[in-house]
């Protein structure tokens, strides 16, 4: 059994959640979600220490892993959204009642993923994941303008009809594991089912992983499900596209890494690896085409999460080594991104638009904002030194050492995406400035600080990994298998 | 828990309501008229409640009996007079506006049943025969919810859709034997679903667009990419 401790990670912010809807003040809004994020952060830290499954909790090496990539990413957005909230209230984009659904929204998904990632149960999983999707899609259309609402709309009727497919993957699968298990709680533990899966009954593992695939691919944006993705991203508040390209994904691609292990180990089952390498590889190349031709920066960094969820998924579907890159890949990739977001968020409020026509010249009006936005995004176009050049490297590496044919595919899309990263990072940094004057004073580095948090760790990952590190991130792709 | 054979009556009565379920479901689809699909998906909660209280009998699990309660209540009476009140209030046309004809919704229906038997049909060949027959039932719910959600063009219908897939999911989970805690779970989440698509949704579109047309938002969005 484990103690209490996991259990703090995921309710910290959902204690903050219940708090905040009494709080009408926006600043101390604010502040309780920085410190509740906080607490939940420095909770997530004592996760290595304390792994163990119980009844309902599971801390591996692979949930502890996430669930701290994951509160780190609310804790640095929870900083961020203090500033961009009292902007937008400044500029009359948002009101303090809307200010104030936005933290407790944001509180009750961030607690819910925390959740989804830290339970042993795949009923607890699906239960999590479904109340941290209504958050979402809630938060989704705060804004009320009329393509929010088409947003969120869009978002809960394919992400409905995707946890749906996930629910009736879930009691597929424990009809498989009844066999072996026996009825209750066991058939539905990550843990038992991890041990029990030879015993499973493959026929039945099969259906079940079919719906899984779906259900969770649906959240993780994976082609052909992603068409909730774009429209969410760049319609929400920015601060929600940082977190919700970050660590939906990741919660939806750890739940469909461990349906793989169980999976692998039936002899009776079909190999999981090619149908989650498909998915991935249509996302990646998907995504890369439809990045040319994006007018809107939100969007178009959207459809960048579709590719790089792709190409994690990608890596989880060729198992094995890849594992361990597909694992690099999402933390990087949940780093660079929210802190692209964050510039992007703080570039549309200068320019009062998100449409690359007017967010070009951002290096004349705002020349720290320009920067971190260039490192960003060339971290995220894979280039050396930031830590996606590593990940893609090894998983390429690992591509051309057993299917050489994919790898030209792989390499086709990742070449088209991170052309086109760099041919709007022209725009954006050099373009020409729109001719209206900007709104309000220059970016500060209050502002900046957490996306400058993010890339250091992002270079750190990628010039120099402490050995302790990588350690740590094996063992977390061996608990997957 | 009562062995369950072909030919006993805990086994006919479990079939015939979870064939009930999958024919409500053609109804939904076989209606043109607003408040007749309104009424069909009421008559399916009801039947899934009757199912869901089968198998608590059956199976001798009383919290099955809660699943049946909450299907009655919230689906089978609440959910559906919530939907007539916003047909009437926000004076929504009352014919349902297909994209693709009633008929062939049906034909392809059809297809999708025998696509779900003879899915699941082959995987179980060893389970217990209840929970094999049950499952195809339930995935045909599924598919059909599905179905309506694609071929229907207004947000209500849309959303009836959807409901009607969970109905299945329900069905599927009450008809295997033992499984604990999704069941509450699912069934309380599911409400709140529910809630927000009325209480959130509806109004806030009417408010918007003064239509339930979701082409007419698609319109709007397009306008962005």
């Amino acid at each position: 059994m484990i103690g209490f401790e996991p259990w703090l990670v995921p309710l910290a912010p959902l204690a903050a959640a219940l708090l905040l809807g009494l709080v009408s003040d926006a600043a101390l809004g604010a502040w309780i979600a920085i410190a509740a994020t906080g607490a939940g952060f420095a909770a997530s830290l004592l996760l290595p220490s304390t792994m163990g499954a119980g009844t309902y909790i599971l801390v591996d090496a692979l949930s502890a892993h996430v669930a701290m990539l994951t509160a780190f990413v609310g804790f640095t957005t929870a900083l961020y959204s203090r500033r961009y909230i009292a902007r937008a209230i400044a500029s009359g984009a948002l009101d303090a009642g809307r200010a104030r659904e936005y933290h407790v929204l944001f509180m009750t998904f961030l607690g819910f993923m925390l959740l989804a990632l830290l339970s042993n149960n795949l009923g607890v999983t699906w239960v999590a994941l479904e109340a941290a999707t209504i958050s979402a899609v809630l938060v989704v259309g705060l804004p009320r303008t009329a393509n929010a609402i088409e947003a969120s709309w869009k978002y809960f009727l394919l992400c409905g009809v995707g946890i749906g497919l996930a629910l009736f993957g879930t009691v597929v699968l424990y009809l498989a594991a009844l066999p072996a298990l026996g009825p209750g709680y066991d058939a539905m533990s990550w843990t038992a089912l991890a041990h029990a899966a030879p015993q499973c009954r493959g026929t039945l593992l099969n259906l079940a992983f079919v719906f899984l695939l779906l259900g969770y691919g649906t959240k993780a944006g994976l082609a052909p499900l992603h068409g909730w993705m774009p429209d969410a991203h760049a319609e929400g508040p920015t601060p929600v596209s940082a977190v919700l390209s970050g660590s939906v994904l990741n919660v939806a691609l750890v739940v469909i890494l461990r349906v793989r292990g169980i999976m692998d180990s039936n002899a009776d089952a079909l190999a999981p690896g090619p149908p989650i390498m498909a998915m991935g590889l249509l996302s990646v190349l998907l995504a890369a085409f439809s990045l040319w031709g994006r007018r809107d920066a939100k969007r178009f960094f959207a459809f960048s999460s579709i590719e790089q969820s792709g190409v994690a998924a990608f890596a989880f579907g060729l198992g094995g080594a890849a594992v361990f890159a597909g694992l690099l890949h999402m933390t990087v990739h949940t780093l660079a991104k929210s802190a692209v977001f964050q510039c992007i968020g703080l570039a549309a409020q200068r320019r009062g638009s998100q449409l690359f026509a007017h967010l070009g010249g951002l290096l004349v009006s705002d020349r720290a904002l320009a920067l971190t936005l260039a490192a960003g995004i060339l971290a995220i176009a894979g280039l050396p030194p930031f830590g996606l050049f590593a990940s893609e490297m090894l998983i390429m590496g690992e591509t051309i050492r057993r299917i050489p044919l994919l790898a030209a595919a792989l390499g086709l899309g990742l070449v088209v995406g991170g052309w086109a990263l760099a041919a709007r990072l022209i725009t954006l940094c050099l373009g020409a400035p729109p001719a209206t004057p900007p709104i309000g004073q220059p970016t500060i580095w209050v502002s900046l600080a957490p996306a400058w948090i993010h890339l250091a760790l992002i270079v750190m990952l990628g010039l120099a990994m402490p050995q302790a590190v990588q350690a740590w991130l094996a063992t977390a792709a061996q608990a997957s298998q | 828990m009562e062995r369950m054979a072909i030919g006993t009556l805990s086994y006919d009565a479990a079939h015939l309501l979870g064939a009930l379920v999958l024919a409500l479901s053609f109804g939904l689809l076989s209606q043109r008229r607003l408040g007749p699909v309104i009424n069909a998906y009421a008559m399916q909660a009801i039947v899934l409640a009757a199912a869901a209280a089968w198998q608590a009998h059956v199976q001798h699990a009383p919290e099955l009996y809660l699943t049946a309660a909450v299907a009655l209540g919230a689906k089978g009476v609440a959910m559906p007079l919530a939907l007539h009140a916003i047909v009437r209030r926000l004076r929504i046309g009352k014919s349902v506006e297909t994209a693709l004809g009633i008929f062939p919704t049906m034909a392809l229906g059809v297809a999708l049943v025998a696509l779900a038997v003879l899915v699941v049909l082959p995987t179980t060949t060893q389970s217990q025969t209840l929970a094999r027959d049950d499952l195809s039932l339930a995935l045909s719910v599924v598919l059909l919810g599905l179905l309506m959600m694609i071929s229907r063009r207004t947000a209500i219908t849309q959303v009836i859709g959807f409901l009607s897939l969970e109905n299945g999911l329900i069905l599927a989970a009450v008809s295997v034997n033992g499984m604990p805690l999704v069941v509450e779970l699912s069934v309380a989440v599911l409400v709140l679903v529910g809630f927000v698509v009325f209480g959130v949704f509806f109004f806030r579109i009417r408010a918007e667009f003064d239509s339930l047309e979701t082409d007419h938002l698609d319109r709007i969005g397009s306008g962005h990419r």
